[in-house]
């Protein structure tokens, strides 16, 4: 195979704080391939924005990198800091954020914003840098791209306005894009749209995307492959259908069984009793384990083992292995 | 089962005109919006009955009605037969409305962070004179909190916690409707879970009946005995959950159906629908669905469709069959 997109090992955020050195992220490891979707699931809290914040420089002090490795093509990019990230960012990694009213400049068109990153990452003159805007707004699907490239962003709705966001994380044509919740502000028919149009940018221009969501369902139409997220640790990862129709973690398996599925009509919902721990106060021994019918002594003792980016599937003493369907 | 609400003809128009000064510099007409247009159903006792939609469609303008937030422009509200809408400040009115309460979507914006939690479960039945003694603890207990918790402050507990705590709240002045607007799309799965299932058995214990606010398809479906389906301040269907998730007859209703994520649904190709909600201060004429609307003819554009029966199912669709 040859060398992943990007490529996270052994990560670890921290943010000291007067409580003591809290851990978001702690020994995360996974790869994503060009062209691939991963899906970065996982309940508020799990530490899921803050990787992909890591990945992209985006942490906010006193949040730092504490030890393991982010390479992008080969090349690691964790220490980049100042002008150097910022050659990167935009240029090799762009990214699209939850809110689309609050990632434009509401001062500057949409097309100044354009122009702006394209001139800034490629050498291009202003009036090739225009034409490279609207070809771009025209590539995410916004009809009459060449008049409404003088708009203000309050002057698009909501979906058209998240269009403009991925067509600025694309338009320097970045290897990466990270998505943190791109469709959550969004309605269903919207959000439809989005999705398809994610995927058929990451097809066509073997984009690697890293999709961070809480939407089972949208990583389950739109990822490859799918990273679960306990508290600051990988808990399972794998093909997206293998995972959620025969997931191995018992949080997983609990996660897929209390989201309403139309198809079961059950009574009543499984539930997962009691909540993620904060991080100020994680248990001993494996994060799940006082949510878990299954812990036993090792599980209080030792924390489950550490996930790699390319064996195993779920950080769990004791994995789900039989071949039972999720839909208990 | 008898009647508990029944809507007629609920239309809510709100102002969104400039200020005068603005309208009479650049001779401006004045704004309306129509958030809900003519919406009629009814609820049965100790049923759910579910409002979807997309942002904009009036879901939550429906419920603020039902509960009072909102005066109607137009239209009656009953409840058991008595109308609460025509003279909101009655005493009669008053009290009827005491057996209505609210479960709002963000359980962190919904609790005074100033408050105990046992001053915030008891308010609903302090204001009334009510007796108030226990009343906390014995609130947190039946939604599974234990009493202890009465003397802490809303930001020492989780965002599931809160939610119960808000659900202690709506059921301490022994309602009989709960009208609960988008009650979990702020929480995670695993705890959303646990809080549908606690509204599912306080349903059941308590004989509660729930005007359930969402525009979660899933979620929609698990929970609610029958649907209305809004779009643009209007009903376009409505059904019992099992015809209306089987066989919707609107194409509004087929397209939300299309479009909405599904978990077994992998790498599935969807054909994206076409276009946005359109604007609510410049509706479309006629069917407010037609210009998104694959299947629509003249007829839809110049005439409003009506609400008419097909089977158990009421749709406002010229072409539905």
């Amino acid at each position: 195979m040859s060398t992943p997109v990007l490529s996270v090992r052994d990560l670890v955020v921290e943010i000291p704080t007067r409580k003591g050195l809290l851990k978001p992220v702690d020994g995360v490891s996974f790869d994503i391939a060009a062209g691939e979707i991963l899906g970065v699931v996982g309940e508020s809290g799990a530490g899921k924005s803050m990787t992909g914040n890591a990945v992209i420089g985006l942490l906010d002090r006193p949040a730092r990198i504490a030890a393991g490795e982010v390479r992008l093509l080969g090349d690691p990019i964790q220490n980049l800091k100042g002008e150097a990230l910022r050659r990167q960012r935009g240029k090799r990694m762009g990214m699209i954020f939850q809110d689309p009213l609050t990632s434009l400049n509401p001062l500057l068109t949409v097309g100044e914003q354009l122009t702006e990153t394209i001139r800034e990452h490629l050498d291009v003159s202003k009036s090739e840098a225009l034409n490279r805007a609207i070809a771009a707004l025209e590539e995410v699907g916004i009809p009459a791209a060449r008049q409404r490239i003088d708009s203000y962003p309050h002057e698009f709705s909501g979906g058209m306005r998240q269009r403009v966001v991925i067509a600025l994380a694309l338009c320097a044509e970045p290897e990466l894009v990270i998505a943190d919740e791109p469709t959550t502000a969004l309605d269903v028919s919207v959000q439809a749209q989005i999705i398809a149009l994610l995927k058929r940018l990451c097809r066509e221009r073997g984009v690697a995307v890293m999709l961070v969501t809480h939407d089972m369902g949208v990583i389950a139409e739109a990822a490859d492959r799918i990273a679960v997220m306990y508290a600051g640790r990988m808990a399972e990862l794998g093909p997206v259908r293998d995972v959620i129709t025969k997931p191995h973690h018992p949080y997983t398996a609990g996660l897929m069984a209390s989201t309403p599925v139309a198809s079961r009509g059950q009574k009543r919902l499984r539930q997962i009793p009691g909540a993620m721990p904060r991080l100020d106060a994680l248990p001993d021994g494996c994060a799940f384990h006082p949510r878990c019918e299954k812990a036993t002594d090792k599980c209080r003792a030792e924390p489950g083992p550490t996930l790699a980016a390319d064996e195993g599937r779920a950080a769990c003493w004791y994995p789900l292995t039989q071949t039972k369907e999720a839909t208990a | 089962m008898s009647t508990l609400i029944r809507v007629e003809a609920l239309t809510r128009i709100f102002d969104v005109s400039k200020p005068w000064l603005n309208r009479v510099l650049e001779r401006l007409p004045k704004a309306k919006l129509t958030a809900v247009s003519d919406v009629s159903f009814e609820i049965e006792e100790n049923s759910v009955y579910a409002l979807v939609g997309e942002s904009g469609s009036g879901k939550s303008t429906i419920g603020k009605m039902i509960t009072g937030l909102v005066p109607p422009t137009k239209g009656r509200i009953e409840v058991n037969g008595k109308d609460i809408s025509s003279d909101p400040d009655s005493a009669e009115a008053a009290k009827v409305r005491a057996d209505i309460q609210m479960i709002f979507q963000d359980p962190y914006a919904s609790l005074n962070p100033r408050w105990k939690v046992r001053n915030i479960i008891a308010e609903p039945v302090a204001v009334r004179g009510g007796k108030t003694g226990g009343l906390a603890e014995r609130m947190l207990e039946q939604v599974g909190l234990s009493g202890a918790d009465a003397d802490k402050y809303p930001h020492e507990f989780s965002g599931g916690q809160r939610q119960r705590i808000c659900i202690a709240r709506a059921l301490a002045s022994g309602p009989k409707i709960i009208v609960c607007d988008e009650p979990t799309s702020a929480l995670d799965v695993s705890v959303q879970s646990q809080v549908l299932n606690l509204m599912s058995d306080l349903r059941e214990e308590l004989g509660l009946t729930y005007l359930f606010i969402s525009h979660d398809l899933t979620v929609v479906q698990h929970m609610a005995d029958k649907i209305g389906v809004l779009y643009l301040g209007t009903l376009v269907e409505e059904a019992p959950r099992d015809a209306l998730f089987s066989d919707p007859k609107h194409p509004y209703t087929q397209m939300i159906f299309d479009a909405a994520p599904r978990m077994d649904a992998f790498g599935r190709e969807v054909d994206p629908p076409k276009g946005e909600i359109p604007d609510a201060i410049n509706p479309p004429t006629g069917c407010p669905y037609h210009p998104r609307c694959p299947i629509a003819v003249d007829r839809c554009s110049q005439e409003k469709p009506l609400l008419r029966h097909i089977g158990d199912t009421r749709v406002a669709c010229h072409l539905a069959e």
